[in-house]
């Protein structure tokens, strides 16, 4: 059987981006002062960002300190979620008992957004970097759990029966045929997560922290330097993508033998 | 008397080995199978009673519903009879075990290990040293001549790869009793026919006893010692042929075309008070 070979950004994945910037210098670039900043000032902004142009205000240099603080916080917060999303995922998964304690109160709970969280975070756990972490880990820990509970569960039972056929104990099933079963949907479900960690980022730091991608975006704000924002929503963006590259590189290599990856 | 004590032992092994060869190694007493279904109770077996000597080559035959499948997984141990008794070696069969090895028609393979690993499963499972799986799995992949893939993955195998893998598995695990569940019937006519000639030679070569579903009557003849004709509703045996023709069989000579018709014919009468 032919694998799928695994889709390349190639020049096809620059046409729409490319559209979008000359739109956006279309309509901005007659007014440099107007509310929105031609690409080519956010382009400068960014140079003076990572340190570069000299501008010698606030902002400049302060990129790398502040994305390493956030890509702190988001694998932080992603590791947690994973620690207690996989085990809680496979509890629910595969025990009726502790899937008719919680499923519910989960589900009533998933709803409630990130952004309706983060004042009773800054109550619970404080103002700072703890609430931050906290609250991407909230963002990232319902994909993680729902794929988990969904991989555990799509077990093929053939699987099963040969795996007692050939001598495997009750016990020993969960490791051997369970859990490498379950291994897509847990990976499509970090995958989601690590994704949505980077999205809650900014709500995340809007938790009174001085240093962070989300606290330079809001600081920003402030001060209506706007090529600033956007600065640093293109970083976000990068970061979240060579992020997901990576997760995906890593899945490629995990899951080799699935026909639907590899 | 150490000669002695040698040759007394001797004989008792003997003694043993010729009970062995008289003791059915699977006896199926009276058994029957209910299923509770919307429309009422299924009855899927009722009264089955056979016996399999070591070695012997059974096939199962009969239309759809007849409950072959239901009995092979009973033999299995997948399934447990409503009533009756199905024995191995004497001893009564409650769940599925590796001396009796199943083939299932969609493989059953585990997708996430290579040929290697998936015909190391058992014997690793069963805690098996390292080494003595890895000499185990390399004569059965030799013995199925897939060498060149022992370490692709199932996804990149035919269907007639897969089927190979998935007999070496149970024969690399030990199983006495090799229970196939119309495992040829996904193949194209040409892998067919290879698998069932390379299964004939593997069961020549280790004595293993086969017990063998399918619904085509060729193959049925062409394979076993004996072919046990099923009909549904309820699922019982209605027939049992001994095949007495040598081994290789010609599927085009007059003696086999006279069991085939012989075969349709029960076939068909199982069938004429379905109605």
């Amino acid at each position: 059987m032919k694998r799928r070979s695994p889709s390349r950004p190639g020049g096809l994945a620059l046409v729409v981006p490319a559209l979008l910037l000359a739109a956006w210098w279309t309509v901005t670039r007659n007014d440099p002062r107007g509310l929105i900043p031609p690409p080519d000032q956010v382009l400068r902004e960014l140079g003076d960002l990572v340190g570069l142009a000299g501008d010698n205000d606030e902002f400049s240099g302060s990129l790398w300190l502040n994305l390493a603080t956030s890509a702190l916080r988001v694998y932080g917060g992603f590791l947690l979620s994973a620690c207690l999303g996989l085990s809680l995922g496979m509890l629910i998964g595969r025990l009726k008992l502790v899937q008719g304690l919680l499923d519910s109160t989960l589900q009533m709970l998933r709803p409630i957004p990130v952004t309706a969280w983060q004042p009773l975070f800054l109550i619970l756990f404080g103002l700072g970097s703890r609430s931050a972490t906290l609250l991407v880990a909230l963002g990232c820990f319902y994909p993680i759990l729902v794929n988990t509970i969904f991989g555990v569960r799509s077990v093929e039972p053939r699987l099963i029966e040969a795996a007692t056929m050939l001598g495997v104990s009750r016990t020993a099933l969960f490791p051997k045929v369970v859990l490498p079963s379950a291994l897509p949907g847990v990976f499509t479900g970090l995958r989601l997560g690590l994704g949505f960690a980077w999205v809650v980022i900014v709500v995340g730091e809007l938790s009174g922290v001085r240093i962070g991608l989300g606290a330079m975006i809001e600081n920003a704000r402030e001060v209506s330097r706007t090529d600033v924002v956007i600065a640093g929503m293109i970083v976000i963006g990068l970061a979240g993508f060579l992020s997901d590259q990576m997760i995906r590189a890593l899945g490629r290599w995990l899951l080799r033998w699935s026909p639907q990856h590899g | 008397m150490a000669e002695l004590l040698v040759e007394r032992a001797r004989s008792r092994t003997l003694a043993a080995t010729a009970r062995e060869a008289d003791e059915p190694i699977l006896r199926i007493l009276d058994a029957h199978k209910r299923f509770a279904a919307p429309g009422g109770e299924i009855e899927a077996l009722r009264a089955v009673n056979l016996s399999v000597r070591h070695g012997e080559f059974i096939c199962l035959i009969g239309a759809s519903g007849c409950g072959k499948s239901t009995l092979l997984r009973m033999v299995g141990g997948f399934e447990v009879p409503t009533s009756g008794l199905v024995l191995m070696n004497g001893e009564p069969v409650m769940r599925p075990g590796p001396d009796r090895g199943m083939v299932f028609q969609d493989y059953g393979l585990f997708p996430w290990l290579s040929v290697r690993r998936n015909i190391g499963f058992g014997p690793a499972a069963r805690g098996i040293p390292k080494p003595q799986v890895e000499a185990i799995v390399d004569r059965f992949i030799a013995m199925i001549g897939l060498a060149r893939f022992a370490d692709a993955y199932p996804h990149q195998l035919s269907g007639g790869m897969k089927q190979r893998v998935a007999i070496a598995r149970v024969l690399a695990n030990d199983a006495a009793v090799i229970l196939m569940d119309e495992p040829f019937g996904a193949l194209d006519a040409m892998t067919r026919e290879r698998l069932q000639s390379e299964l004939l030679s593997l069961w020549e070569a280790t004595g293993l006893t086969v017990l063998f579903v399918t619904h085509a009557i060729e193959e049925a003849i062409l394979l076993a010692d004996r072919v046990v004709v099923m009909s549904p509703r309820p699922g019982r045996i209605t027939a049992d042929v001994p095949i007495r023709l040598p081994r290789p069989r010609d599927v085009m000579s007059a003696t086999f075309n006279e069991l085939r018709r012989e075969v349709a014919a029960l076939l068909q009468d199982s069938l004429a008070g379905d109605h």
